[in-house]
């Protein structure tokens, strides 16, 4: 019989409950945090089978219980919010906890088919590994590449999950680049207890635009707000919608709604991520985005070469590796032929991308006089 | 007792007892029934792939002949489930491959299906007859190639949804000749065109197509063709509904719909021109289903044509159809049970059209069959709601999407805590909720107190903290799904409600306040259930045991952790380790 759950009564003792049916709502007090509280605590087996992490957690939560319990906190993981432990209060210092900030490097080939990789221990590597050799760094060492390029437009709810997402995806590149990202931090981490009086106190008025405008902090407060999977509409319906409005064009010159996800893979990455191209107007934007989101990978590859070493990787030489010949962002048409991106006018471009990949420069030698040529003959 | 009923009475009986719920149910009575049961039941539903494994199934049914799947979580559909996450349809391929030689079905929904997968499906079942992939990926046009090839009896084909890589439309041309058992063909979601010739000889060549829905490619002017070689369709979806404007075009179409005297669902319809949309008029009286939620069309359009079908039960729009167009789907479709409104420009917060809570009131005051409901809308109100909740007590199926996340009642500026409690209060048969705007830990109370047949729950952006997840965890008997995003809710609604999760399904939480050291501690105690935390920032063993991991993804199953989680995902084991192993 598996030992006692965390059963609302008995404290890890005498009634070994499984089914629900047992948890009451009626053994709950209506003081319930400290009740959840003690419950918590009263786990026998929590602490004679594993007592250090456990314990520590119960130490934390009891620290912690009664003010997180009522406090009005919007959820944000890892969040800035200066209430929480001090273990987490990395921006409040303006200093960054590479520790804790840098993920782990994932196994060396980065594809999932083999068995057995996350419950056996083995293939990971630990960060100080890492830290010491940048060698080989590939893997989920970014955030959802979503959450990244949302953060340059931050309009609304956005900023928060992508919060978590620049603060600890760009905690990579913060490593590496000059401390003029802790200033976006700590101007993320002003927005973030905001919006929590906001939300907590009912500010909310009716007037959307204050969603989108109130921590436009960074930029492009043209572009509209895009929370990753808000509202929830299915990809297949969003493409289909941007492309059948497209072509009723709007009289105001509004620009075409929707979004036109497309899947962008790059040579050496584990997966797959997608870009909205609607959110971009320039190749310059698109450019940027991307590299943000790959970067890691990029700088993984030039770790062999000792320069990358211990220095400082500065925003320009990040660039200038993706613009080397490094690497070369290449997309597929509706045609199906592979093409440099950047060759034909951004709308064209926009139209006819399929998807995106992110190649290395010698692969990508051929494409250039078939673009050409391409563009040629539709001129 | 076992004696006093031969087997085989049984088993005659048995054949009667379709539905699943009926069938486990018989399993429980004794032993002899389970082994009676287990040999002759035919279809199997496995709600989450991981729950079970292959063997697990072929081991208890040896003589399946239809299964049906489903794979990721539904916040797959809205990108929030990272790329690679799983549900790959491979293993289950390769095993009933070997099992069950004689299967007939598959329904996959949310896998990943390769084209290597519908290889082995067009060359180990002999008898394959129905193929149904829902919001799937992972194959080309060149494994569809396989099946049309292979498989003789196919009836069914339905491809709704799917990402199919479309190498080119030549497919469709790998159907033989000698197929001519075609019963439903859904190829909408294909970007390329198809040849056309191979279309229509096919569908002239079998005289039981009932349900034929087109691709966008299809042009309007090769419709009556196809509608003339198959009059007797019941489901139609057309391609694009725009054509060059020539006086025969539209006559053309007219006779062809009126040669259809079966049809009773439209769909398709993209690229509306609206001069061609009277050619449906003659189908509409008969019409029970009408999806234009790819219609490009305005409201006075929209109006003219639901107001000849009155025996409409299933309208899907989307919100060009304005509040106008409510109050007249309200008026002459009395029948109507299902609406489903989609907005035409989600990311404007900004009104575009007038459409706002007051349709939907109208709808429900007017449309007493009424009892599912998807609405998207730019504002709602707690007085709204309670209207809503009187007029329509039976509704199943209740899923509002305020565009704005977090909005109040744009009357008070209040939650719409009272709002929602009134539709669970008052709508005693609810199976499925998505919620909506400015919503406190109330709501749940509510929810929790009411909702005791809910099935189903969807939360954004809601709630205050932990109580709300609790009264939810611990209120609501039937819960099977429970995904939660972008809310406050932590460790200890979820520590004390641990048993709950037992009984669910599944829960996903993503952007919550889930602690690492919680979901450890639920590996540890929860054996029967798989804990998975996603998090893209590596390990979750770098960081604090405190500090919230990204998403969670909970769910009972059988068969012990999977071997296939990309690099991105955890699973807690019974040690309460981290499984990297590192302490």
């Amino acid at each position: 019989m598996s030992p006692p759950l965390l059963s609302v009564e008995g404290l890890g003792q005498g009634n070994v409950s499984l089914m629900a049916s047992q948890v009451t709502v009626d053994s709950l007090s209506p003081a319930s945090l400290e009740f959840k509280e003690r419950n918590y605590l009263g786990l026998s087996d929590c602490s004679s089978v594993d007592s250090s992490p456990a314990s520590n957690l119960c130490k934390e939560n009891k620290s912690n219980l009664n003010l997180k319990a009522t406090e009005l906190r919007l959820g944000l993981p890892g969040s800035q919010s200066p209430e929480r432990g001090p273990e987490l209060n990395l921006l409040a210092t303006g200093k960054l906890n590479e520790k804790n900030l840098f993920p782990l490097a994932p196994s060396k080939d980065g594809i999932c088919s083999s068995s057995q990789k996350n419950v056996v221990s083995g293939n990971k590597r630990v960060f100080s590994d890492t830290m010491d050799g940048f060698s080989e760094i590939k893997g989920p060492s970014y955030t959802e590449g979503n959450w990244m390029f949302n953060t340059s437009r931050t309009d609304s709810e956005s900023a928060q999950p992508v919060g978590l997402g620049k603060f600890s995806g760009s905690g990579n590149i913060n490593v590496m680049l000059s401390s003029g990202s802790a200033v976006t931090h700590a101007a993320l981490v002003k927005e973030v207890p905001q919006k929590a009086l906001e939300a907590g106190h009912h500010l909310k008025t009716a007037n959307a635009s204050k969603v989108n405008g109130s921590n436009n902090n960074t930029s492009a407060p043209a572009a509209k707000a895009q929370v990753v999977g808000w509202p929830p509409i299915r990809s297949f319906r969003k493409n289909t919608l941007a492309t059948s409005s497209k072509n009723n064009e709007e009289v105001d010159g509004k620009p075409g709604p929707g979004a036109l996800f497309v899947k962008v893979s790059m040579d050496g990455a584990p997966y797959l991520r997608k870009v909205d191209l609607r959110i971009y107007s320039t190749y310059q934007e698109l450019s940027t985005a991307l590299e943000k989101m790959f970067s890691c990978f990029t700088i993984g590859q030039c770790g062999s070469q000792s320069t990358c070493g211990k220095e400082m990787l500065s925003e320009s030489k990040l660039r200038d590796l993706l613009h080397g010949s490094e690497y070369v962002v290449t997309y597929e048409d509706k045609d199906g032929d592979w093409m440099l991106v950047g060759d034909v006018p951004w709308e064209m471009f926009i139209d006819s991308c399929k998807r995106l990949k992110i190649m290395k420069g010698s692969d990508a030698i051929g494409l250039a006089p078939r673009a050409m040529e391409k563009s040629k003959n539709r001129n | 007792m076992a004696y006093s009923f031969p087997e085989e009475v049984l088993e005659y009986v048995l054949s009667f007892i379709k539905s699943d719920k009926d069938r486990n149910a018989v399993s429980l009575v004794c032993k002899s029934w389970y082994e009676i049961e287990r040999w002759c039941r035919k279809r199997v539903f496995i709600g989450n792939c991981y729950a079970v494994s292959p063997m697990i199934m072929i081991r208890r049914f040896p003589e399946i002949r239809s299964v049906e799947i489903k794979g990721k979580p539904h916040f797959a559909d809205f990108n929030l489930v990272p790329e690679g996450w799983g549900g790959y349809f491979y293993p289950w391929v390769i095993a009933m491959s070997k099992a069950y030689p004689m299967l007939e079905a598959i329904r996959l929904k949310r896998m990943v299906v390769s084209d290597e997968c519908l290889e082995m499906i067009a060359k180990s079942f002999k008898n394959f007859r129905v193929l149904v992939l829902s919001s799937c990926e992972g194959f080309s046009t060149d494994g569809l190639a396989s099946i049309a090839a292979n498989c003789r009896n196919l009836r069914e084909l339905d491809l709704r949804e799917s990402e199919v890589e479309d190498l080119s439309g030549h497919w469709l041309s790998h159907f033989p000749d000698t197929c001519t058992s075609l019963v439903s063909l859904n190829i909408a979601c294909l970007g390329s065109e198809v040849c056309f010739s191979s279309l229509e000889r096919l569908v002239s060549r079998c005289p039981n197509l009932r349900k034929l829905q087109l691709n966008r490619t299809v042009p309007l002017e090769k419709l009556p063709n196809l509608l003339c070689r198959a009059p007797q369709l019941v489901e139609l979806g057309t391609g694009a509904y725009s054509a060059e404007l020539r006086p025969e075009s539209l006559s053309n179409l007219v006779n062809a719909f009126t040669g259809c005297k079966k049809l009773k669902a439209l769909s398709g319809f993209w690229d509306v021109v609206p001069l061609y949309l009277p050619a449906i008029y003659p189908v509409c009286c008969g019409l029970t289903s009408l999806n234009l939620s790819y219609a490009n069309i305005q409201s006075p359009d929209i109006i003219k044509l639901v107001s000849q079908c009155q025996n409409l039960q299933r309208l899907w729009v989307l919100d060009y159809i304005e509040d106008s167009g409510l109050d007249v789907l309200a008026s002459c479709c009395k029948n109507l049970e299902e609406l489903r409104v989609f907005p035409s420009d989600p990311y404007e917060l900004e009104p575009n059209v007038p459409l706002t809570e007051q349709g939907l009131v109208s709808v429900s005051e007017g449309c007493p069959k009424l009892h599912s409901v998807l609405f998207f809308c730019r504002r709602m109100s707690n007085a709204a709601l309670v209207t809503i909740a009187r007029n329509s007590p039976n509704l199943i199926r209740f899923r509002l999407c305020i565009l704005e996340a977090r909005a109040p009642d744009y009357l008070t500026n209040e939650p719409l805590d009272a709002g929602f409690g009134a539709i669970v209060e008052n709508c005693r048969k609810l199976r499925r909720l998505s919620l909506s705007g400015f919503l406190t830990d109330r709501v749940f109370e509510y929810i929790g107190k009411h909702a005791k047949k809910l099935e189903m729950l969807s939360i954004a952006f809601a709630g205050d903290g932990d109580m709300g997840l609790h009264h939810v965890l611990s209120g609501c008997d039937s819960l099977r799904k429970l995904e939660i995003r972008d809310s406050p809710f932590g460790d200890q609604a979820l520590l004390a409600n641990a048993a709950k999760l037992e009984t669910m399904r599944s829960l996903w939480m993503s952007s919550c306040s889930v602690s690492y050291g919680a979901c450890k501690l639920l590996g540890q105690k929860l054996r029967r259930l798989n804990i998975e935390v996603i998090d893209e920032r590596g390990t979750p063993e770098s960081r604090p045991e405190s500090c919230p991991i990204e998403k969670i993804y909970i769910y009972r199953t059988l068969s012990g952790p999977r071997f296939d989680t990309p690099n991105f995902i955890w699973t807690m084991d019974e040690e309460g380790n981290s499984p990297l192993g590192i302490a």
